[in-house]
């Protein structure tokens, strides 16, 4: 990734595609659908990127991916293809061709980068956007839960699932390496913190990031072949998460979060962690 | 010219987006005195403006300001641009 970018001040998600690209070398290809990533590529005839980029609708990118992935392995060649999307263009809008994907099992990884809104068309609210948080479209806060899209990809049994954190980049880095040594469809879902549609101050956005990993907002684990393995980040954290107030509390978007949204959402915390710590424990 | 220079094909450009050094409102300078040369500024500056050798390209750098948060030495002061 070369810099001079169209990236907001202090964005994660271009600090994410960094360590994405380094884990993932150049023997590369990508496929972004629009996004805050396909502005972040550049403007035709200049992109960001030296590696080649494929953009493409947002219903059809796991498709196209399916596609260039079995071109490659047919003639013989271990050109890593990725998805770098966002989490409209996964959990909303390329769902389905995601799952065929998926199911199929394409050699490739997919990436949702996810900053919880559609931000490159002004900070909607998409189906990730967790409940209490303000958007362009849930001006008094979102009345929905976020979507648990890694719990759907797990029920298609890929061999490798992780979550990760732009704050935790040596993290992000190692899950790549590892997504993309395995045979198969991989799923790798980032956190990234988003100055501009959070609404807190761009010098914030690793501070924001850890946050929301320390109050269990945000867990880091991974999934090999169905055997999940917490990431040392959250050890930790799960055992003594930091009161969720404190991850809130900075953002704009939290700002005025009704008692009752704040209530729910520190109830599936203490869910999530339990129902993690048993899997582990190979209990469930 | 053969067909193939009318795909809509981009160049990778440093700079696709301009001299994005020219958004910044504050500027990051590192004390060498202070910094123990951990890199995590480098780590962490999400456009790739701090080198190695932790020279800032003022050119890119947007002045996000993570660099100034981040360091543990507290080594990088963000100091305000003259207009
Ligand atoms: C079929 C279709 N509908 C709507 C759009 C307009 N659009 C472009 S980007 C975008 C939002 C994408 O959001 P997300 O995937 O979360 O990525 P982000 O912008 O947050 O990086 C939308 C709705 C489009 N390009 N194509
Ligand atoms: S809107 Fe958010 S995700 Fe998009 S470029 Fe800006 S900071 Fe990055
Ligand atoms: S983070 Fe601070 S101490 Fe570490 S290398 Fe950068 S300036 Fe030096
Ligand atoms: S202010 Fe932001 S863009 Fe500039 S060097 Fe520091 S982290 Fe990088």
């Amino acid at each position: 990734m070369l810099k001079g970018t169209s990236a907001c001040a202090g964005c994660s998600s271009s600090l994410s595609l960094r360590y994405v690209l380094k884990g993932a070398g150049p023997d590369t290809v990508l496929v972004i659908p629009a996004s805050c990533s396909s502005v972040i590529q550049g403007i035709y005839p200049n992109t960001a990127l030296n590696i080649p980029v494929y953009n493409i609708a947002f219903a059809a990118a796991a498709a196209c991916a399916s596609g260039m992935s079995n071109a490659f392995r047919a003639v013989g060649k271990k050109t890593n293809v990725i998805v770098y999307a966002g989490d409209g263009g996964t959990l909303d809008i390329g769902i389905q061709s995601m799952s065929g994907a998926f199911e199929r099992g394409t050699d490739f990884l997919y990436i949702c980068y996810d900053n919880e809104e559609y931000g490159n068309t002004g900070m909607q609210r998409s189906g990730s956007t967790p409940l209490g948080a303000r958007t362009t479209t849930t001006p008094a806060g979102k009345t929905d839960e976020k979507k648990d899209i890694d719990a759907i990809i797990t029920a298609h049994d890929p061999p490798y699932l992780a979550t990760a954190c732009s704050a935790y980049p040596q993290d992000l880095f190692k899950k790549v390496k590892k997504a993309l040594a395995i045979r198969g469809p991989a799923f790798i879902h980032i956190l990234v913190p988003c100055p501009s549609g959070w609404r807190f101050p761009p010098e914030k956005t690793i501070e924001i990031g850890r946050l929301a990993v320390k109050s269990g907002m945000w867990i880091l684990y991974e999934r090999e072949y169905g055997r999940l393995a917490i990431s040392s980040p959250s050890k930790a954290a799960m055992k003594n998460p930091i009161p969720l107030e404190n991850y809130l509390a900075p953002q704009g978007r939290f700002a005025g979060i009704s008692p009752k949204a704040l209530d729910i959402l520190k109830q599936r915390i203490t869910q999530k962690i339990q129902r993690l710590t048993e899997e582990e424990k190979g209990i469930c | 010219m053969s067909g193939r220079a009318r795909l809509a094909l981009s160049k990778p450009t440093t700079g696709a987006a301009g001299r994005t050094g020219s958004w910044r409102v504050f500027r990051p300078v590192i004390d060498t005195e202070k910094c123990n040369q951990c890199g995590l500024c480098q780590m962490y500056c999400p456009d790739a403006a701090i080198d190695e050798e932790l020279n800032v390209d003022l050119n890119f750098c947007k002045g996000c300001g993570i660099c100034a948060n981040e360091c543990p030495k507290k080594a990088i002061e963000m100091v305000r641009e003259e207009t």
